[in-house]
């Protein structure tokens, strides 16, 4: 299997590779897919006041495609507001990486993991304000 | 040194340099081109001379007479010729198999075609360690039982199976046993006057010889007989038609030769070839040999490294050929049916990279195969997240993954 050259940079030098502490209140933490299917990522926000990303790391066990994938979404979510994050397209990042047919679904993956991070940082915020309100 | 370092002897052998000038020797005008059934003139009576030495220099690897040798285009076609050609000339007997989940797709799938036309197979599960025991083939025969097929060394984890002793359990119950023996000879000793064994195949691109050959072993004390296959002009026998083509057997002869006189030397060199590289990669955490790490063939290896993912591995090694046992490129995302059968979980059925050693590796090449897998695994250990869990000392089988 051919991989594109866009693919290979970020396996090779994937950008944003870590871990925030997701017990946070401002950090949001996304994980998704199953070790038997052969890819797990956990993907990670951390959303200043005003609901922007200032921050996202990942880690990711997979292919390189579903590495390369999740790399690229840590670059492309930072500075994004939560409602702009949860927006971005698998086909965006497939488009954007050249992935082959076969490799989409790495790419839905890293959809579905940052869509889990935004979720649960509001799940996080809300329950704040909920205490604050309460 | 040479780069990528080919370690996937397992998969194909480059052509022995011994092999490939016997072999363009039998091509051109003044080579020995000749067809062997021409029986009319001396290009014909020549030709059919180096097939007839190449049958006996295979026979003798394998201590059988020259007359139960049938060529064939290799093991998949031998297996074919093998399981369809018993069962259907000994149908009248029963329609009943016995085969293993751990064999090659070549007999899997032909299995699969008899169940379509009415045959019953079972299909045995392997122990942890990858061998069939003798006693699970015993516990399946039934009175309509007519053949057993079992490979002798399977091609993804090396494991040998104690054919001499299912072969005495066949005979007994006047069973047919077919055994695919691509995979072990020229590598293991097989002796066919000693092991009961009525069929076996081989390929001649396993042990240094050309792709595109092979042999089906037809024992002919008691004798075996096959509905054929392939119907021509009535070559081998009446079991595979085809004009023989001579430069083909004459390279697979010449390996075999080989392979008798150096088979032993190179068992020694290969076991501590793997050794070497064993050693240097055991000391890491969480690494796993898959199969019994002593009934396996000297020159393979199979490994999974828990956490990383076989396929990103691969792309992280490219200076090494080699192949993974996970199939998540396929689009199927199914690791490997032989790990599973093993029982393997699937999250180490992914990690899984199989190594094979062979007559051109050298002490070197296992040097620095050892330092870019460590290199490797750690650097994707860092990205994966279960690598973290782990370290947290979190069971990743208490975990609720959502599966896809
Ligand atoms: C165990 C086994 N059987 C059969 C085959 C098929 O052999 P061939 O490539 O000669 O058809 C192989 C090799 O791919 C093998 O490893
Ligand atoms: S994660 Fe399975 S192919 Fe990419």
């Amino acid at each position: 299997m051919a991989y594109s050259d866009k693919v290979i940079d970020h396996y090779e030098h994937p950008r944003n590779v870590g871990r925030l502490d997701d017990k946070a209140e401002n950090v949001g933490t996304g994980m998704v897919g199953a070790p038997a299917c052969g890819d797990v990522m956990r993907l990670q926000i951390q959303v200043n006041d005003s609901g922007i990303i200032e921050d996202a790391k990942f880690k990711t066990y997979g292919c390189g495609s579903a590495i390369a994938s999740s790399s690229l979404l840590t670059e492309w979510v930072k500075g994004k507001s939560l409602d702009e994050a949860a927006q971005i397209k698998n086909t965006e990042i497939a488009e954007e990486l050249a992935l082959p047919p076969v490799k989409i679904h790495c790419s839905v993956l890293a959809e579905d993991a940052i869509k889990a991070a935004v979720k649960n940082i509001r799940e996080k915020r809300g329950e704040k304000t909920e205490e604050a309100a309460g | 040194m040479k780069l990528p370092i080919y370690l996937d002897y397992s998969a194909t052998c480059p052509v022995d340099p011994r092999v490939a000038s016997k072999m363009a020797e039998q091509l051109t005008m003044e080579g020995n081109f000749g067809n062997p059934a021409s029986r009319s003139h001396l290009f014909g009576w020549k030709a059919e001379e180096a097939v007839e030495d190449a049958r006996r220099q295979v026979a003798e690897l394998i201590n059988a007479d020259p007359r139960e040798i049938v060529w064939t285009s290799g093991a998949t076609e031998s297996d074919n010729l093998a399981i369809k050609g018993a069962a259907h000339f000994y149908q009248g007997r029963g329609k009943h198999i016995i085969t293993s989940k751990i064999e090659h797709k070549a007999v899997l799938d032909t299995c699969r075609q008899l169940e379509r036309e009415g045959f019953e197979v079972t299909y045995l599960n392997p122990k942890e360690d990858g061998i069939v025991y003798p006693e699970q083939v015993a516990e399946a025969m039934r009175e309509d039982t007519i053949l057993v097929s079992l490979m002798h060394v399977n091609n993804e984890i090396g494991v040998i199976n104690d054919i001499a002793a299912i072969g005495e359990l066949c005979r007994e119950r006047k069973v047919i046993f077919h055994v695919d023996a691509a995979q072990s000879a020229g590598k293991i000793d097989i002796d066919l006057a000693e092991m009961k064994v009525d069929l076996m195949s081989f390929s001649a691109h396993k042990i240094y010889g050309p792709k595109g050959i092979g042999a089906l072993y037809v024992r002919r004390k008691p004798r075996v007989r096959l509905e054929a296959q392939m119907h021509g002009g009535g070559h081998e026998r009446g079991m595979r038609s085809g004009t023989l083509p001579t430069h083909q057997i004459v390279g697979m002869g010449e390996a075999f030769r080989i392979a008798k006189e150096e088979m032993a030397d190179e068992a020694k060199r290969l076991v501590a070839l793997r050794e070497r590289f064993w050693s240097q990669i055991s000391d890491m955490e969480e690494v796993h040999i898959n199969g019994s790490a002593e009934q396996r063939v000297p020159g393979n290896l199979n490994v999974s490294f828990a956490f990383v993912e076989g396929e990103s591995l691969i792309m992280s090694l490219k200076d090494l050929a080699i192949s993974s046992g996970s199939a998540c490129t396929s689009a199927s995302l199914e690791p490997s049916y032989v790990l599973r059968a093993l029982g393997v979980n699937d999250e180490l059925a992914h990690s899984s990279l199989r190594f094979s050693f062979g007559r051109f590796t050298t002490e070197q090449d296992v040097d620095t195969a050892a330092k870019e897998v460590r290199q490797a695994v750690e650097k994707l250990r860092e990205l994966s997240p279960l690598w973290d869990m782990y370290k947290d000392g979190v069971d990743l089988s208490t975990i609720e993954w959502a599966a896809h």
